[in-house]
């Protein structure tokens, strides 16, 4: 109604190239730009991606043919790609578990009244705003196999952290956690603020302990802040890729090849663009279907609590 | 308050240990090479500069700064006028193209970038700008609008219309309505767009990689990626070119940490 009157009392619109569509709502020209460089750069790039995984593409060349399912079934006899996704699923549930559990404990310690808590949070936060190969560089030399420099000499052990194939996997984890805790706490903390003092002090009253209003009051408002921390940590890890390729480039043997990282060798390494985005497709349906159970699970919890 | 005492003492002691690596990395970049073989963990006795200034010019720290700064905010700024642009007619179209438009921007919120990164490889080398700042730039611009698009819509939607309709009436354009009303009243959306984008941007590695590698227009990342794989057993070199190749970042966040942690703790990721 109002709208209407608005475009009725509008002088000389017909004269204005851009007044020509202002009547009701802005014209659509005002999302064209964006919409070119998007379809350029995404839209048909991945389009492309989805036809390729099908070929047998071998070069940056026009030479190519359909090859039906034939690097799917290859990716089955590949000991490396398999592995690749066992690794790729164990980091995630590892870095998912471990990156948001420490970051809650930080998120809860920080949002006491501490004299130190600005500071804290500060500190915590820092890595997250490094390069994630420079983070890997510094870590791969913590993880040295010296046993009197990095992590070897503050403990005292002899451990080769990145060396040794059953461990180098959860060392990188380490890494992953070390450097996106403080991303979790702040997310967290972020979820803590927005919880009225009236609701903790109302559980007081009734008495409940530390334990319980964590349990009845704290937690179950976190949903929100806990939906967005599992969404961002489960599609960072299944897409890690800068940290392996730094640290140990997916070695040693295949022992920390993660997806990324092998359709990377694939095509750059190897030549095989077909079979590479062929790998490429299998972690977009990982990507996309974590992000539609996870979505779907977590708001049916939001809602039943 | 006694509790609140011994937490305190925790959570400092927390952070002394988080802390260890950036000890190692400040400590071991202050060393010569006898130093590091005798004591790694020790502070340095005595501290010298030289790993710095050789670390400045074996890196191409230089020129790599010039690079990441112009591809940075060139993207920025692109970035910010195409997407606040784009988010107005999304936030505010009726008709079921607007919102079909709007589901297909949030769709490259979902699909992992490898998906399309050998066809875009090709694209871009078939335009020639492989190693080229305007290749970063468009790629940065196109990877990162379904974000900025979907930060932007969401806060114009929130906006009143009235603030737009009243320049209407007094005969301003939706294009004049959007550049003179609407974009300044954006601007806390638009802090966190710089922020999120400039963070993924500056620190992005695998495309610089691919797109720059070897053609004297590399990234930070990207130098200091080439450089640690040249002088890799030279720690206290390998660590001052780490911390040049870190502070921008960290001075930048130092200054701005408030906007900084309350930009990411919005819950999203750029």
């Amino acid at each position: 109604m109002t709208a209407n009157i608005a475009r009725g009392s509008l002088p000389s619109t017909a004269r204005k190239p851009w007044g020509r569509f202002s009547s009701l709502s802005p014209s659509w020209f005002f999302a064209l730009p964006a919409l070119l460089v998007y379809a350029a750069v995404v839209l048909y790039p991945s389009l492309a991606g989805m036809v390729y995984a099908f070929t047998d593409w071998s070069g940056l060349g026009e030479d190519k043919s359909f090859v039906g399912l034939a690097n799917l079934t290859a990716m089955f006899h590949d000991e490396q790609a398999m592995g690749s996704i066992g690794n790729t699923l164990l980091l995630t549930v590892t870095i998912v578990a471990v990156q948001n559990g420490v970051g809650l404990l930080l998120a809860l310690g920080v949002h006491v009244k501490l004299r130190s808590r600005a500071v804290l949070r500060v500190v915590f936060f820092a890595p997250v705003v490094v390069s994630p190969v420079m983070v890997a560089f510094l870590w791969k030399y913590i993880y040295n196999p010296d046993p009197s420099a990095g992590l070897n000499g503050v403990l005292g052990t002899h451990i080769d952290w990145l060396g040794d194939p059953s461990l180098a996997l959860w060392s990188i984890a380490g890494t992953v956690v070390w450097q996106y805790a403080g991303y979790s706490m702040v997310i967290f903390l972020a979820g803590l603020e927005g919880i009225p003092p009236e609701l903790h002090e109302a559980a007081m009253i009734d008495g409940a302990g530390t334990w319980q209003r964590f349990r009845y009051v704290t937690w179950p408002l976190l949903a929100p802040s806990l939906t967005i921390n599992l969404m961002l940590s489960t599609i960072g890890g299944l897409k890690l890729f800068d940290q392996v390729f730094a640290a140990t480039n997916g070695g040693p043997g295949y022992a920390t090849e993660t997806l990324s990282t092998v359709l990377y060798k694939q095509a750059f390494v190897f030549g095989k663009f077909g079979y590479s985005t062929a790998i490429a497709l299998v972690l977009a349906l990982f990507v996309a279907a974590v992000s539609m159970i996870q979505l779907y699970y977590l708001r049916n919890r939001e809602v039943a609590q | 308050m006694k509790r609140t005492f011994l937490l305190e003492i925790v959570m400092v002691a927390v952070a002394v240990a988080f802390l260890f690596p950036v000890y190692a990395l400040i400590t071991l970049s202050l060393k010569d090479p006898a130093q590091i073989a005798h004591s790694p963990l020790s502070l340095p006795a005595p501290p010298t500069l030289d790993n710095f200034g050789k670390a400045w010019t074996a890196a191409a720290l230089g020129p790599s700064l010039v690079n990441s700064t112009v591809i940075t905010v060139v993207s920025l700024v692109a970035l910010v006028a195409l997407g606040s642009f784009a988010a107005y007619y999304l936030a505010r179209a009726k008709s079921r193209m607007g919102y079909g438009l709007y589901v297909l921007f949030l769709l490259g919120i979902v699909l992992p970038f490898q998906l399309g990164m050998i066809p875009l490889y090709q694209l871009v080398s078939d335009l020639g700008l492989i190693g080229s700042h305007a290749g970063m730039i468009v790629f940065y611009t196109g990877i990162q609008l379904p974000f900025t698009v979907f930060l932007y819509t969401g806060f114009i939607r929130a906006l009143p219309r009235d603030y737009a309709s009243a320049a209407q009436i007094d005969g301003a354009s939706h294009f004049t309505a959007f550049t003179k009303v609407v974009f300044p009243l954006l601007r806390p959306i638009t802090g966190t767009v710089l922020i999120l984008n400039a963070v993924f941007i500056w620190n992005d590695f695998f495309t610089p990689l691919l797109y720059l590698g070897g053609s004297g227009f590399e990234t930070i990342p990207v130098s200091v990626f080439a450089f640690v794989g040249q002088y890799v057993s030279d720690h206290g070199l390998v660590f001052a070119g780490l911390v040049l190749g870190a502070l921008p970042v960290v001075v930048a966040f130092l200054l701005l940490q408030r906007y900084v942690i309350k930009g990411f703790a919005s819950g999203l990721k750029g």
